[in-house]
């Protein structure tokens, strides 16, 4: 059977399951927590089939998938790598609190495939290796380089990793109100089932069906949003109407002589704490719990629009001065990150050949296209339902959708003035991951959608968590075992050890996010500058000059390392400030610094032997009748077990 | 498929470095002037709805880096085919 055929059977034939279930919750009383364990059995079922039928031990297979991924599937398994539990869940609320600002996540993430495509992805293929630091290894001749990019991989990796399993957990114990923890060990049985067994194979076919999931259960509820409201299916082309409306809410919440009372109130509340703070004696707990009412306080003292006869609210306002610079550096290091992130460079390993690494960044592109295109219309109409459906109703009678979401911690809604009306500044928001998850049940949808977006939920953490984990045991076993420590390992060996680290790692992961520490949430931001800065220099230029040397390469990428990490921890914990670039910025610093070091230590020492150049010469050419001769450096199954 | 002269490998990555550079200055100047540095004043036309600042940024920037990869993917595959390059895939 074609892979069209098979995707397609399985795309229609999930439908005809939510339906039926749907069915069962309409017609039959069905229960929602049945609704929930279904759409998580079924899907993880799914999963682990996959897994198991795509089980090899053939090591092309095992690495890299065979070389042997269509493009359009490749884009898929791309995408869902790519889109990880905070893409699905928390950015849409992101851009729903920060408005303009955010959307520097939404280009960021999307424009790194543009650099992906013209500067890295064609032409790591035509390089052929297994692995990111497997190119730096051939290409910088020698331990060193493949050493920095394993700890680089490691280091980037390990970060997200935990973050992905850490909201598999709070995905199931939201949805179906089991104990955090099971839903981590949950999660790590389906993450391994799929990858011990088939390896980068499992991983990609089970990241495909994850995809599908995923963006179907995206777009449902806020296409029939769209649709109930103004009958048109488009959201993407509807909600600029919205976001006029929601303007006019802003501005009119911003003048409204209620709005003005309560937002004193909060004024009140703020300044009372502010100087609770400064009285002596205060123990560490207290002044944590005092700093962080003072901080709702401060939130909901302030207006949705800058004064009275503002023409825009906040929400549309461009930031100016120090925010665009700060929008435009976090752009830029998003992007970088992105075409620097070795899971996602990885997955350009697995064409069959370049014409088709180039497609596959196409398709990728257009994969998470749909779902970044739709994420700021999620936040339009949040908004929309919060100002159209709260705002001025009565206490005693919210609507029923604040009543179901209210429990789960999410928000607060409160009378600060005491008026039975509910006012903007009434709104508490906890955590703005209500955009997404509340959504189904703002636009009236049955529990049957809220399951669907569970089962998208942890689609997306489950497949990113897949190529993660794949990631980091590759670069133990493949790069840092087979490839330093063990050269004449058998093939049996290299595979069980693979097998082992994977295991191993996701265990060390699942257990460092039982503690849910809130730092990692924050960590995985910095992954994004240190791929950029490490990675992204040491690729290209070793791409693109050849006569870039192993001397540069690794002082480079220490450099760019090193500059980001200084500025990170500097910014963060002891107040250094440079143009007041926020830390999650880092790398608009380290990125130049190490592209400079590149450059000046290639020239400064002697250049790379000549097989090398000639190696990096020929990258440009792609082969007639390569994609079925194997890869130029030899190293696939034939080759690369030989010595 | 003989390989490729050196004149013609030059004329071929003479083309891919064109088109490449061109690709990085639409994505420069859309996402960092158009999106970013000019999104304040464009805000004040509007298209469907949208403010444009806030449509280039959220939507515009989005669709133009899909076009971009796909020009890039149609054009150099299709340069590839000039040059006589059949993979085999």
């Amino acid at each position: 059977m074609s892979l069209d055929r098979i995707f397609g059977l399985y795309t229609v034939g999930f439908l005809g399951i939510t339906i039926l279930i749907g069915i069962g919750e309409v017609f039959f009383g069905l229960p929602n927590t049945w609704i929930g364990w279904l759409f998580m059995a079924l899907s993880l079922a799914i999963y682990v089939v996959i897994g198991v039928v795509t089980r090899t031990s053939n090591p092309d297979q095992y690495y890299v998938a065979g070389r042997s991924v269509p493009a359009f599937y490749n884009g898929m398994a791309t995408g869902s790598d790519w889109m990880s539990a905070a893409s699905f869940i928390s950015m849409a609320g992101a851009l729903s609190v920060q408005g303009f600002a955010g959307l520097a996540y939404v280009m960021g993430w999307t424009g790194g495939y543009l650099l992906l495509a013209v500067f890295l992805g064609p032409y790591l293929r035509q390089f052929g290796a297994y692995t990111i630091p497997d190119f730096l290894g051939a290409r910088y001749g020698g331990n060193m380089a493949r050493i920095i990019g394993v700890l680089g991989a490691i280091a980037c990796s390990l970060m997200y990793l935990i973050a992905q399993v850490t909201g598999v957990g709070f995905i199931v114990a939201r949805f179906i109100g089991i104990d955090f923890n099971i839903g981590v060990f949950l999660g790590l049985v389906g993450v391994l089932l799929c990858s011990v067994l088939g390896g980068m194979k499992s991983v990609t076919w089970t990241q495909v069906a994850q995809y599908i999931i995923l963006i179907i259960s995206y777009l449902v509820p806020v296409v029939y949003m769209s649709w109930t409201i103004f009958s048109i299916p488009i959201p993407e082309l509807t909600y600029g109407q919205l976001l006029q409306r929601n303007n006019a809410s802003a501005i009119a919440v911003t003048r409204d002589p209620k709005e003005k009372e309560t937002r004193a109130l909060w004024k009140k509340d703020a300044d009372e704490i502010t100087a609770k703070l400064k009285e002596p004696g205060l123990s560490e707990a207290d002044r944590t719990k005092l700093t962080a009412q003072r901080t709702i306080a401060v939130t909901q003292s302030r207006a949705p629009a800058a004064s009275d006869d503002a023409k825009l609210g906040n929400y549309l306002t461009a930031p100016t001065g120090t925010g665009m610079w700060n929008f435009l550096a976090l752009t830029f290091c998003l992007m970088v990150g992105t075409a620097g992130l070795p899971h996602i460079l990885t997955r350009y390993y697995t064409t069959p050949s370049v014409r088709q690494a180039r497609t596959t960044c196409g398709w990728a592109l257009f994969c998470i296209f749909l779902l970044y295109f739709t994420a700021p219309a999620y936040a339009a109409f949040a908004r929309f339902a919060l100002y159209a459906r709260l705002v001025g109703s009565k206490i005693t009678e919210l609507p029923a959708w604040v009543n179901l979401w209210k429990p789960a911690g999410l928000f607060e809604v409160v009378d600060k003035n005491g008026d039975g009306i509910v006012q903007w500044a009434d709104f508490v928001l906890k955590s703005s991951d209500f955009v997404v998850l509340a959504t189904p049940e703002i636009a009236g949808l049955p529990f049957v959608i809220t399951g669907l977006v569970m089962a998208g939920g942890l689609a997306a953490a489950l497949s990113t968590a897949d190529g993660l984990l794949l990631t980091i045991a590759n670069a133990i076993s493949h790069d840092l075992y087979y490839n330093v420590i063990d050269p004449r390992a058998s093939l049996v060996k290299r595979l069980t050890i693979t097998k082992v680290f994977l295991v191993v790692t996701a265990v060390v992961a699942a257990y460092i996010a039982t503690y849910r520490l809130s730092l990692i949430v924050e960590l995985v931001a910095w992954a994004f500058s240190l791929a950029g800065a490490s990675f992204f220099p040491a690729l290209v230029m070793g791409i693109w000059w050849k006569r870039t040397n192993k001397w540069g390469a690794n002082i480079g990428m220490l450099v760019g390392l090193g500059v980001t990490l200084y500025y990170m921890i500097g910014s963060r914990f002891f107040g250094v400030s440079w143009f007041g670039t926020t830390t999650i910025s880092s790398a608009i610093f380290g990125l130049p610094a190490g592209f400079l070091t590149i450059w000046i230590v290639s020239l400064l020492t002697a250049p790379p032997p000549k097989e090398i150049q000639d190696l990096v010469v020929s990258v440009r050419y792609p082969k007639s009748g390569q994609a079925t001769k194997g890869d130029p450096l030899g190293r696939d199954a034939k080759g690369v077990f030989a010595h | 498929m003989a390989e490729l002269t050196e004149k013609q490998k030059q004329e071929y990555w003479r083309y891919n470095v064109r088109l490449t550079t061109i690709l990085l200055i639409i994505w420069f100047v859309v996402t960092y002037i158009i999106s970013g540095i000019m999104a304040g004043w464009l805000n004040q036309f509007s298209i469907i709805g949208f403010p444009l600042g806030y449509y280039m940024a959220a939507q515009g920037s989005l669709a133009i880096f899909v076009i971009e990869i796909a020009v890039y993917a149609l054009l150099m595959n299709k340069k590839d085919l000039e040059y006589g390059i059949i993979e085999g895939d």
